[in-house]
């Protein structure tokens, strides 16, 4: 019997032996397991990022858009009709319970004038309660309160982005800027969200007071009370689902919808939407790591193939082993471990590559780096496994062999 | 003591499609510790099926044989494995050294097998090449020695377990005139020392240098001389 470290010299020594035959037989399984290993963090940077994205525009949030519904659900989508109403979100919150807060909002694109500046942003015209719905904070000066909203006061609050880009070296707070005329107060400025899901970029944009926008900015576009969309913050996620159903039956029954009639009004609820993606990501980062697998499966057949080649270079090296007194089992464990040292060395150098590649992806598309220590765990026992699996029958076919035979071939 | 090998009735039968071919047609004879042998006879006559039989290397078909006390025939795989790793040192005419190990390492290899830890292994193979004239070549490789020089190497490895028997199948068929008597004399002086020797030659010179010669013909023993001087 040999001892473990000898098995483990002797295996090292015939790969040394070869060190180029042993490199390109290890690079199959170096390509396999570095583009799993790339492929599932980007997997799972991505799956992070729409997440993350997702989760800033609110929790636990219930969003109305005019229109029907349509196929694929662009929850965003402009209503083709103008059915939704201020005194709607009013009755909703009125009416419904389990809701923390509503916010109608009417959306309008417009360019600020500022100091030689001039930026064409999304005006949002809101209510104080937006806030709340969305998650988000004011990160200097204060946002409009009810009053300054029910007397359409000609005041802003900016997104980081806007700011960014016309008051780079001012104090923003307190500065004056032009939009559709008028003549406008920055009061605050909110703290930054980043990039949406679609990549759109969440803080550019300039909150007014609902009632200003509707009359100054979008004033011409439809009725007087009509909004683009209404938000609404349910108290909890188990509260989210049914929120939703009621919603819908107030808005059927205010908006006088016969039964079998479609809704003229979409309501999405942002917990199914994230969920969706969550599996549609995570599918997405499966199928690709199945994809990146089947390169390791190569590998592995590119490793049986030489260790076979390999054995039938050394048989009359088996032959004379085994005339010195090695059983099957050492021959068998030798070879075997060939083998295995050879994928496990490529696991390791693919798992470097891939952790690089993966760095330098993540890096150029800016995606967060999510790379586990179970990503490496399961990428060496996937390439030990492939060794074992794949060593096996080469390494059973040297312990086979006929020690007389093997010693007489050429 | 008992003889080291009682061979009685040996048999071995290769089938070859129809045909049967008699290796060895019921051999026997005894060796006893100390014997220096050589078996010799015309090509084809069964010599090195008799060497690998003694050897472990292949089981009899017939007879029975029973070697250092091990019945031959009851051994299983490993059992045979082991019996070759401890008892037996084998010389081949090729050498058969590995070309990637150095000459103490392929002196330690024997003792790989026998699960001897490393240090004693080192001494070991370092003591039995200085015994055969090698110990400035300790890290040379086979192929910057000459053929003596392997092999003496391999020799020195036949002997790395301490074998009740040494089996050599035309150890210098492969060297010249000058060589085999050098070779020749290594053996005596082994088996001088006390080792058991039997080889298989074509050479007349060879086998004259051993104290006893079996002659074989057709899977049979034709001859054995000298066996009462052993
Ligand atoms: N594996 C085998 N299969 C079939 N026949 C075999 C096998 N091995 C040996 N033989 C036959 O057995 C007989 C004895 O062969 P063996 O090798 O023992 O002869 P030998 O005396 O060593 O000859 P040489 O002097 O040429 O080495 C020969 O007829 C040979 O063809
Ligand atoms: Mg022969």
């Amino acid at each position: 019997m040999m001892t473990p470290g000898d098995l483990v010299a002797t295996a090292a020594r015939a790969l040394r032996g070869n060190p180029l035959r042993s490199a390109l037989t290890a690079l199959g399984v170096i390509i396999g397991v570095a583009s799993v290993v790339a492929m599932v963090a980007l997997g799972r940077g991505a799956q992070e990022r729409v997440q993350s994205s997702i989760a800033s525009l609110g929790s636990n949030l219930v969003i109305v858009v005019p229109g029907a519904q349509r196929s694929g659900g662009v929850f965003l989508a402009q209503g083709a009709t103008n059915t939704l109403t201020v005194a709607d979100a009013e009755a909703i919150a009125r009416e419904i319970d389990g809701i923390a807060a509503v916010a109608p909002s009417q959306r309008s694109g417009a360019q600020l004038v500022g100091q030689g500046v001039n930026w064409n942003t999304r005006v949002e015209g809101v209510t104080p309660p937006y806030l709340e719905v969305r998650d988000w904070k004011i990160a200097q000066g204060r946002m409009f309160d009810d009053r300054e909203a029910r007397q359409a006061r000609k005041v802003v609050v900016l997104g980081q982005t806007v700011v960014d880009n016309m008051f780079p070296n001012v104090e923003p707070i307190g500065q004056r800027i032009r939009l559709s005329g008028g003549a406008y107060e920055v009061i605050g400025v909110l703290e930054s969200k980043g990039q949406s899901g679609m990549g759109q970029d969440q803080d550019d944009i300039a909150l007014a007071p609902l009632q200003t926008v509707k009359r100054r900015v979008a004033g011409r576009q439809g009725r007087a009370d009509t909004v683009t969309s209404i938000s609404i913050k349910a108290v909890s996620e188990e509260a989210v689902e049914r929120v939703q159903e009621d919603v819908t039956a107030l808005l059927r029954q205010r908006h006088r919808i016969q039964e079998g009639e479609a809704d003229d009004f979409t309501v999405q609820n942002l917990n199914s939407i994230a969920a969706t993606a969550q599996e549609t990501t995570a599918t997405f980062t499966t199928l690709i790591a199945a994809i990146s697998a089947v390169s390791l499966l190569v590998g592995g057949i590119g490793i049986m193939n030489i260790m076979l080649v390999s054995v039938t270079e050394r048989t009359r090296e088996i032959g004379l082993r085994k005339a010195l007194g090695a059983r099957k089992g050492d021959i068998l464990r030798q070879f075997g471990l060939e083998a295995v040292v050879l994928s496990c060395a490529g696991g390791v150098v693919g798992l470097v590559i891939g952790s690089l590649a993966a760095w330098g992806l993540t890096t150029a598309i800016d995606l967060p780096l999510l790379l586990g220590l179970d990503t490496g765990l399961i990428a060496l026992g996937f390439s030990a496994a492939v060794g074992v699996i794949f060593g096996a029958y080469p390494a059973w076919r040297a312990a086979q062999l006929d020690p007389i035979e093997a010693l007489r071939r050429e | 003591m008992a003889a080291l090998i009682e061979a009685h009735d040996l048999v071995k039968t290769y089938r070859m499609g129809e045909e049967t071919i008699h290796a060895l047609a019921g051999v026997s004879f005894t060796v006893e510790r100390g014997a220096y042998m050589a078996i010799i006879g015309p090509s084809g006559s069964g010599k090195s099926t008799l060497m690998n039989v003694l050897g472990g290397l292949d089981k009899p078909s017939g007879g029975a044989l029973t070697i250092d006390g091990a019945d031959m025939r009851a051994l299983d795989d490993s059992g045979l494995a082991a019996f070759r790793n401890r008892t037996i040192g084998f010389v081949f005419q090729s050498f058969n050294l590995l070309p990637r190990l150095t000459a103490l390492q392929n002196v330690e290899l024997p003792m790989i097998y026998a699960g001897t830890d490393r240090r004693t292994r080192r001494e070991r193979a370092s003591m039995l090449l200085e015994r055969v004239g090698l110990g400035a070549r300790k890290g040379h490789r086979p192929t910057q020695l000459s053929g003596g020089q392997q092999q003496r190497v391999a020799i020195a490895r036949a002997l790395a377990n301490g074998p009740a028997l040494v089996l050599a199948d035309e150890p210098t068929g492969a060297l010249d005139t000058a060589t085999t008597a050098d070779i020749l004399q290594l053996f005596g002086e082994l088996n001088a020392e006390g080792a058991t020797i039997v080889l298989v030659t074509h050479e007349p010179d060879v086998a004259a240098a051993t104290r006893r010669v079996i002659e074989m013909r057709d899977g049979a023993i034709v001859a054995d001389r000298g066996a009462r001087a052993a």
